[in-house]
């Protein structure tokens, strides 16, 4: 993805948080309660995060949906290696494991990703769940939407929108993954 | 300043940049981890309605066999085509060309078409290797001579890993003709390099001079290993071997190497068997060990075209350097 990771930064580079914990927390909220005002309800709603990030971000708006509606949405997981359009140039990646909780056919799709910046992994996404099966729609959701798109793609649920330079990077941290909740827009 | 791409660079798993895959030795711990994990990926795929991926698309594959070998070829050429590969089979047998010219000619006609991959296999060791030297596109041994034959021992240690979460500390026998076996040479070598203890088990004829520098036990009789084996590894019995006077008769072999129903209870519950195929039921072991809950056999066979989806994988990708 887009966000680097811990050590991929200097320890010198110029930081700025742009989203702490708990706005990060309010903006999954939003996201799930505009998810359920689009579908009116979670009935045949699947959520599907993409590797790495996106499947604590699937698992929290599963979460929240459950509390706001005490309706249980499936919860998947995604990897879009293989999928990718940038094997050749680039080479392998290391390979997470895909699951789909449910059959997709005739439900709505929603990718759930961290950042969102040239639209290729999104793109990836979109191949790998036809791969799987012909859902009755596919939908976006991203905690972070940077900018920059290379593909025609747009998001439904934005967390924030994040005007940014293509120099810089955008860096998503989780709890579950990195101990703790932030964004943050580092230029190095 | 970093780039999308540098943070990928970052993330490639050990087995990425292999150029060629040619012997077990040449590979890492943590090479050998990156293919197992990898192939684990390729191995939940096959479950799925649609087994292909699009990621070797306008890549082209060829399997250029100048042995025999339907089991292996139709495995790489399975693994090829599900990650989009076009696949090309050349099967250069019977050609009146002398060999040692006949493989570089055959090489400079596959250079010249522009292939990514070469699988070969080829009854002169060392063949993979040459063939390195004439032509840019990746090679993978398939089986050369009695040297090696590098997948068939990956998707053994996958078999392996699979079934005991692990390589670390197992003990595997491998029984029988390892003089003439590159599937042990490859085997010992990874199980080896991944921590696990083997015990060489045969008769002196059958098992190389060199096996003292082995790193691994040795021992003539059989009955004595086969309580602390969790893996109990027949190599297979080649026929032709007979005539060469290695065995006596295909009947002792059977009574002094061969798992039966008497030897099978003589395994520590959770041992295993294997066997890499095809099988002379009755010499290296009796239909109801093949049949046996216990027995892997069929397993090695399946995890073989994940496997080496996984070596294709971690190979191809990537400009080369």
């Amino acid at each position: 993805m887009t966000s680097a990771r811990a050590d991929d930064a200097a320890p010198s580079a110029p930081s700025r948080t742009v989203l702490d914990a708990d706005a990060i927390r309010r903006a999954v909220r939003r996201m799930a309660h505009e998810i359920l005002e689009r579908h009116a309800g979670a009935a045949d709603l699947v959520l599907m995060g993409v590797h790495t990030r996106g499947v604590p971000l699937a698992r929290r708006l599963a979460h929240d949906v459950a509390q706001i509606e005490q309706a249980t949405v499936p919860v998947g997981a995604l990897d879009v290696a293989l999928y990718r359009d940038d094997y050749a140039r680039i080479g392998p990646r290391p390979l997470e494991r895909t699951h789909f909780p449910v059959d997709t056919e005739g439900r709505t799709v929603v990718l759930v990703d961290d950042v969102l910046y040239t639209g290729r992994t999104v793109r990836a996404a979109m191949e790998a769940v036809i791969a799987e099966g012909r859902p009755a729609a596919i939908e976006l959701a991203v905690l972070v939407d940077r900018g920059h798109r290379e593909l025609p793609v747009r998001a439904d649920y934005v967390g924030k929108n994040l005007p940014t330079s293509a120099g810089e990077v955008v860096r998503v941290r989780l709890e579950e993954h990195d101990g703790v909740d932030a964004v943050s827009i580092e230029r190095p | 300043m970093m780039t999308q791409d540098q943070i990928a660079l970052d993330e490639r798993p050990a087995g990425a940049g292999l150029s060629h895959l040619l012997d077990v030795d040449a590979l890492g711990a943590d090479q050998i981890t990156a293919i197992l994990d990898a192939a684990r990926t390729f191995q939940q795929l096959a479950a799925r309605p649609i087994k292909k991926v699009p990621t070797l698309r306008g890549r082209t594959v060829c399997n250029l066999f100048f042995e025999d070998s339907t089991r292996t070829r139709v495995s790489f050429e399975i693994a090829a085509k599900r990650l989009s590969a076009d696949v090309l089979n050349f099967s250069a047998k019977g050609s009146s060309v002398s060999k040692g010219e006949s493989l570089k000619d055959t090489a400079l006609t596959l250079q010249a078409m522009g292939v990514d991959a070469i699988v070969v296999r080829h009854h002169a060791a060392g063949a993979p290797h040459q063939l390195t030297r004439w032509v840019d596109a990746h090679v993978l041994n398939a089986g050369d001579g009695r040297h090696q034959h590098p997948t068939q021992a990956l998707l053994d240690l996958f078999t392996i890993r699979e079934h005991f979460g692990q390589l670390d500390g197992l003990h595997v026998a491998v029984i029988g003709d390892v003089l003439h076996s590159r599937v042990a040479r490859s085997l010992v070598q990874g199980l080896r390099t991944m921590s696990a203890g083997v015990t060489v088990v045969g008769p002196p004829t059958l098992l190389p001079l060199a096996v003292g520098q082995w790193d691994v036990d040795v021992s003539h009789d059989l009955d004595p290993v086969l309580g602390k084996a969790d893996v109990v590894y027949l190599l297979r019995v080649q026929h032709e071997r007979m005539s060469e006077q290695f065995i006596p008769s295909v009947r002792e072999y059977a009574r002094l190497w061969g798992m039966d129903g008497r030897r099978l209870r003589r395994l520590s519950e959770h041992a295993v068997i294997m066997h890499p195929g095809p099988m002379n039921r009755g010499v290296e072991l009796t239909a109801d060990v093949a049949d046996a809950p216990n027995a892997l056999i069929a397993r090695q066979v399946a995890n073989g075209v994940a496997v080496r989806m996984s070596c294709l994988y971690l190979m191809l990708g990537g400009e080369r350097a």
